[in-house]
């Protein structure tokens, strides 16, 4: 059972760099990203889990913003993306 | 002297190239959909009439819908406070029914522009835009518009200055995502139904704007 990290608004976090086989819903551009809490969507089961029909995990569905220059060096500053992602895949961006 | 154009010849008389007819055969998906469809029918858990009804339902939803939704929220502002608060509630009053989707609606500002992509499939709100456009599910729209939305923005002939910052949003999960576009100028004291006739599908997704009253 995957451990969830518990944020608010605010906090700062970073998604996790794994590369699990299966049906994933993380993008892979966002691995390893650091970006904010933008809000919390609350308690949605797992899709990891769903799509090989298992009862799925209740997890915590964050909306996490990013600077679009901190994934692309020739982003304009300023401008940002905003993606889904549930707590299993997000870690404080303190942790080392 | 119709032979001049060699490069024609696979032109149709009205000018569109020819598509090669189907002949290859169903596809392993499309003859499980055949079978399931005709299992269902036959064991009567429903009738052809019954899905024939549901693809007819699902092919008239429309942009419509959403245009409703933005020319209420430009006009009705307690609507507009709803409707930023929990999507799905708000547009369910309106007798738009998301099922089990969550719905975000993203205001544009004189400061931000809002556009939406889904990377990972075509989540899109079928609800309140109807069926969404090719160039949506194409891997060149979804791979660029996390990568240069801006250059994508052009191309539809959008073209913002960089004082007006760009927030992209990747539906990755349960939420849809309706934008919210600026209110045009000149639009003073008119109703909603003139309202609505200026709100383009392209303009809720993020890749247009409003149309403009000359």
């Amino acid at each position: 059972m995957p451990t969830q990290l518990l944020a608010e608004p605010g906090t700062k976090v970073r998604v996790r760099n794994w590369t699990p086989p299966g049906h994933v819903r993380t993008p892979a551009y966002l691995r390893g990203a650091i970006g904010t809490i933008e809000r919390v969507l609350g308690l949605f089961p797992n899709p990891e889990d769903l799509a090989y029909r298992h009862p799925g995990q209740s997890l915590s569905l964050y909306r996490v913003r990013f600077a679009l220059s901190d994934l692309w060096p020739d982003a304009t500053p300023g401008d940002t993306l905003d993606a889904e992602i549930y707590a299993h895949w997000l870690e404080s961006a303190d942790a080392p | 002297m119709p032979h001049d154009h060699h490069d024609h010849d696979h032109l149709s008389p009205s000018g569109h190239p020819y598509r090669a007819d189907q002949d290859t055969g169903l596809s392993y998906w499309q003859t499980m959909e055949i079978a399931v469809r005709e299992l269902l029918i036959d064991k009567g858990v429903l009738t052809a009439d019954q899905i024939a009804r549901q693809i007819t339902a699902m092919d008239e939803r429309t942009p419509a819908n959403g245009a409703a939704v933005v020319a209420r929220y430009w006009t009705d502002p307690e609507f507009a406070a709803a409707l930023l608060q929990d999507g799905r509630q708000a547009v369910s009053a309106m007798g738009f029914d998301l099922g089990p989707m969550h719905l975000i609606a993203l205001p544009n500002t004189p400061d931000v522009h809002n556009m939406v992509v889904c990377t990972l499939c075509s989540c899109y709100p079928r609800n309140l835009l109807g069926l969404p456009p090719d160039w949506y599910k194409s891997r060149a729209y979804r791979a660029r518009t996390v990568r240069e939305p801006r250059k994508v923005l052009a191309e539809f002939g959008v073209t913002l200055p960089t004082t007006t910052h760009v927030r992209v949003h990747d539906s990755t999960a349960d939420m849809r995502y309706i934008v919210l576009p600026n209110r045009p100028t000149g639009t003073m004291g008119w109703d909603v139904d003139q309202l609505a006739a200026l709100v383009t599908r392209d303009s809720m997704i993020g890749t247009g704007l409003p149309k403009s009253v000359a």
